[in-house]
């Protein structure tokens, strides 16, 4: 495998990854509201590394609200506000003076829908992100080659090879959604946030995101939110369940679903409500 | 059945209604192309194009001044009227609602609906009163004026089409909200803001009331931007009044150069901003 650019990594994040035990991601009271109301309370938990996480729970609990609020997207939207702090590998993201655009270049995110950028190839959009930074921009081949990882890793490689140069809108909604996520991976970000993925995609593309999910975890941390909850059983190792804004119960994902500690939590898996 | 086969009666002579409406609608523009190739076409010849303005009596006289007068102009009006209206375009796109942006919008509306004499008036006020003479910069600056809220208009139009969740992908991935406007946003947009820029283009290459006290006209050979100069529009107009029959056909030829150069700088433009990938936004 050829030496490849990596981002440059702030000292302190540095620091913290050296010890696998540490935690990546520390949320303390998260309080995100859109106006007045407030779409999650108090949220405190604690997500490890390399590792998949999944949250699940009803439509409308704040799953993708949470998700958001880990990349600093929720305050993209007019009228909403965030309380509380979110530590990523030991560095506040909400602090003073942080620059959110700098916490979103290294925390790499999917939507649920594929959302390529129409006006550009397959090629550019995964190399969409490395081209953020327009001092630093890479020389052609070194691109190629990370785009060529990228699209290896998300399992799109053989599929596209040929049509690197094509519109990323003439393949079909499976492939634009590997696409999406071979743009996230290509960053190399430590952490990796999926905001059910798989909800628009048919049986197969599913099959073949979720075993890329979980071969992930060798290498990043990942968070994964997903109303489907088998799927949160197949891929992930710790599983958040979170009902009307709160959390309810973080546990191993094979404990939560055996031997729930919440009552709520029981009802919600044997499918009472949802 | 019987109930079925009219329905299907009713069905198709619906669409020829909207057929016979289309054609309708194409009929205006067929009809003048049509009249003025029929007019004009006869006195087009190379030399109206390469001719100066010859005095009655004298043949082979053309309108080469005026054609490139116009080109002149329509490209001071768009260095002015593409730029600020694209800019306030992303301005209204990024603030919807924010009550400087419903201002900006009013008034870009009360602007657009403002006759065009009236921007012939206001530049002549602003750049020809205090410069001392007719100049081109003038009757350019006037059909820019003109532009912008076309253009503004459209540019906001397109790029509201680009969906959120597109500028919310770029976002996620590290690119500042200016460089996801301009990136991203306004790539997407790029083709419709084209076509409008090119609505804009063709609707003020026509304009005769904001040039008669700007730009003024002028019989001579002059690409010089403080004196005047001559335009299509203008020629047409002193031609189309006079009392010569040579002059006459030269006016109908002026107006079929000047809707052939509309055609041709909308198809140009079009192709040459037409993405390889095609627009189209999922």
């Amino acid at each position: 495998m050829p030496h490849l650019a990596v981002p440059r990594v702030p000292v302190a994040q540095r620091k913290e990854s050296a010890e696998p035990e540490k935690p990546s991601i520390i949320t303390k009271d998260l309080t995100a509201y859109f106006g007045e109301r407030a779409a999650i309370r108090d949220v405190s938990m604690t997500i490890p590394q390399q590792a998949v996480t999944a949250i699940i729970g009803p439509s409308g609990c704040g799953k993708s609200t949470l998700l958001r609020c880990l990349n600093r997207m929720h305050e993209t939207v007019p009228n909403a506000r965030v309380d509380g702090d979110v530590e990523i590998l030991g560095t506040s993201i909400y602090g003073e003076g942080t620059n959110a655009t700098a916490v979103r270049r290294h925390v790499g995110m999917v939507f649920q829908r594929p959302t390529p950028f129409p006006t550009m190839s397959i090629k550019a959009n995964v190399a969409a992100g490395l081209r953020v930074d327009s001092k630093q921009r890479l020389a052609n081949q070194a691109e190629d080659e990370i785009v060529e990882e990228a699209l290896h890793r998300a399992g799109l490689w053989e599929e596209v090879k040929d049509r690197l140069n094509e519109s990323a809108t003439a393949i079909s909604g499976g492939q634009q959604q590997r696409v999406c996520i071979a743009r996230a991976l290509a960053t190399r970000p430590r952490i990796l946030l999926l905001d059910e993925p798989t909800a628009s995609l048919d049986p197969l593309s599913t099959q073949k995101v979720e075993e890329l999910v979980y071969h992930l975890r060798e290498t990043m941390t990942v968070v994964i939110v997903t109303h489907n909850m088998q799927q949160a059983a197949r891929v992930s190792d710790r599983t958040a369940f979170l009902l009307a804004g709160e959390l309810i119960e973080f546990a191993p994902t094979n404990q939560l679903f055996t031997a729930p500690k919440d009552p709520r939590t029981e009802a919600y898996i044997t499918g009472r409500f949802g | 059945m019987k109930t079925l086969r009219n329905r299907h009666w009713i069905s198709g002579a619906m669409i020829g209604l909207t057929y016979i409406a289309a054609v309708l609608a194409t009929l205006p523009l067929l009809l003048i192309l049509w009249h003025l190739v029929k007019k004009g076409a006869s006195s087009v010849s190379v030399a109206f194009f390469t001719n100066m303005p010859h005095p009655v009596g004298e043949a082979g006289g053309g309108m080469a001044n005026a054609i490139v007068g116009t080109l002149i102009l329509v490209g001071i009006a768009c260095a002015i009227g593409l730029p600020i209206g694209i800019g306030a375009g992303i301005y209204l796109a990024e603030k919807r609602t924010t009550p400087i942006a419903q201002t900006v919008r009013f008034l870009s509306d009360v602007l657009n609906g403002l006759p065009s004499i009236v921007m012939g008036i206001f530049a002549w006020e602003l750049l020809v009163r205090p410069a001392g003479h007719f100049s081109a910069l003038a009757g350019g600056a006037a059909l820019g004026a003109m532009m912008i809220p076309l253009v503004t208009r459209t540019s906001e139009e397109m790029l509201r089409v680009v969906p959120v969740s597109l500028r919310e992908a770029a976002l996620a991935l590290g690119y500042p909200r200016w460089r996801t406007s301009i990136s991203i946003v306004l790539r997407t947009a790029l083709a419709g803001i084209a076509t409008g820029a090119l609505v804009a283009i063709a609707r003020i290459a026509g304009e005769t009331a904001p040039l008669l006290f700007t730009a003024f006209g002028n019989q001579f050979w002059s690409t010089s931007l403080r004196q005047p100069i001559a335009a299509l529009p203008l020629q047409i107009f002193a031609y189309a009044i006079s009392a010569y029959d040579e002059w006459h056909a030269q006016a109908w030829a002026g107006a079929l150069v000047l809707i052939t150069m509309v055609l041709v700088i909308s198809i140009a433009a079009r192709f040459v901003t037409r993405s390889k990938f095609g627009a189209a936004v999922d």
